[in-house]
């Protein structure tokens, strides 16, 4: 099996190739975004249309990490 | 069981809400008809921004005294009142050189302006595109929550012992009465103020819709501090082309971004159109270049009730005094909805005026 190393906020994180930035994240003990007053939010519907797994990917903000690809060297932002 | 009032108010937009609730406050006996959501037409789709343009000196006085009203409600919950304050944008020293005129008659009314070179643009607002002259900063100007506050003062109207006739539409007015789309009968002097559907009461008004698109972004926090347009805003809003856009943001306090604005005459489908959209967002993106990469979340269209001189209908329509309006507010409708109530209070009650009515005198000759 043949593994990605990415960073997420500052952390380096280890998953299986094909593994999705939203499961990088569950790695960890954080949330995915937050709501207006500060809440943890994270993902509900692992397909695309709950928009509660966003994170920065690579500089770009509100990307859906149940939809990204972990890949080589990512830099996520969450809690955004 | 009869239904006698001191007051019928017919829609319950922003400015229906203002006069119920200030008619309420007077003691007066209040019914409010309205046949949709309370503050559900153009009251829902506008941007709330609580502004004073110098450009016409009647739709300043108004303005001017309407936001000095808006104050007290600067730490309700239900404004949603957040003084981002606004800025105005001179693309090049032509633009700018006006400033100094603008900022001495608002000075004039009150209102306290600052001039921006452009060192002190940037610093107010970084993401402008490179090469504009200066502007204008106007600190202490805030936007609102429309809908909600229009609940709000139906709610304390309300309160106050006022009857909502709601899913009610008027149809027909009569001599001190309106009747219903139900059948019933209202009976009292009436206040017409229903925005574009005032025509289809008061036939001898000429309110004509001008639609509006608006665009929200995604939450990008810290894009955006201030309400920003450009100075050719006015010539847009004042101007009478069938169509034009004019740049206008607003950073909402979840960090979302309003983008506007667009106006068009003599198109009553409310769908988006995507022409002027594209029209509007281009302008934007000319004036403020990171706004391209920001996701829009929804679209929306709204149409602004215009008269011919832009200034709205605010009085009595004759001698018995027992027909009134207050509509036509084009797209100043939330900040000159207190200051338009309070005006028709004092008209109704014959009490000295603040500001001078004559300018929105129901029964002027409009050129």
């Amino acid at each position: 099996m043949k593994y990605v190393r990415l960073d997420v906020d500052g952390q380096t994180v280890e998953v299986p190739e094909g593994a999705s930035v939203a499961a990088a994240v569950a790695t960890l003990d954080r949330c995915t975004r937050r709501s207006v007053l500060g809440g943890w939010r994270a993902p509900v519907c692992g397909m695309g249309m709950c928009f509660e797994c966003r994170v920065c990917v690579d500089g770009v903000t509100h990307m859906r990490s149940c939809l990204k690809l972990a890949r080589e060297g990512m830099q996520v932002i969450t809690g955004g | 069981m009869s239904h006698s009032y001191d007051l019928i108010v017919i829609g319950a937009g922003i400015v229906g809400a203002a006069c119920a609730e200030a008619a309420s406050a007077e003691g007066m006996r209040v019914a409010i008809v309205e046949s949709g959501p309370i503050g559900g037409g153009a009251t829902a789709a506008a941007m709330g921004h609580l502004v004073a343009m110098d450009d016409d000196p009647a739709e300043l006085a108004l303005a001017r005294y309407s936001i000095d009203c808006w104050e007290q409600y600067a730490s309700l919950p239900e404004a949603e009142f957040s003084r981002c304050g606004t800025v105005w944008v001179a693309r090049d020293e032509r633009e700018l050189a006006g400033v100094p005129a603008r900022i001495e008659r608002l000075a004039k009314a009150g209102v306290h302006a600052q001039m921006l070179d452009a060192a002190a643009l940037y610093e107010a607002e970084p993401s402008l595109r490179t090469g504009l002259a200066g502007g204008m900063r106007v600190p202490a100007e805030a936007v609102v929550y429309p809908p909600r506050m229009a609940r709000h003062l139906i709610r304390l109207a309300a309160e106050r012992g006022a009857s909502l006739h709601a899913g009610r539409r008027a149809m027909q007015l009569g001599d001190c009465s309106v009747t219903l789309d139900d059948g019933a009968n209202l009976h009292g002097p009436l206040l017409v103020a229903a925005g574009c559907a005032t025509p289809a009461l008061l036939p001898q008004l000429t309110v004509r819709p001008r639609k509006g698109h608006l665009a929200i972004t995604d939450r990008y926090p810290g894009v955006l501090r201030h309400q920003v347009l450009e100075l050719g805003y006015a010539d847009s809003a004042h101007g009478d082309a069938a169509s034009s856009v004019a740049f206008n943001v607003q950073p909402r306090p979840t960090g979302q971004i309003l983008i506007g604005s667009s106006r068009e005459f003599d198109v009553t489908d409310g769908e988006v159109s995507m022409p002027m959209l594209r029209r509007m967002l281009e302008r934007a993106f000319d004036f403020m270049p990171v706004l391209r990469e920001l996701t829009a979340l929804r679209v929306w269209t709204g149409f602004r009730p215009a008269t011919p001189d832009g200034r709205p209908y605010l009085g009595a329509l004759d001698e018995t005094r027992n027909l009134w309006v207050a509509a036509g507010h084009e797209g100043l409708g939330v900040t000159t909805a207190l200051g338009s109530a309070r005006l028709l209070m004092d008209l109704m009650l014959r009490r000295a005026p603040a500001i001078d009515p004559a300018p929105y005198s129901p029964v002027r000759v409009v050129p």
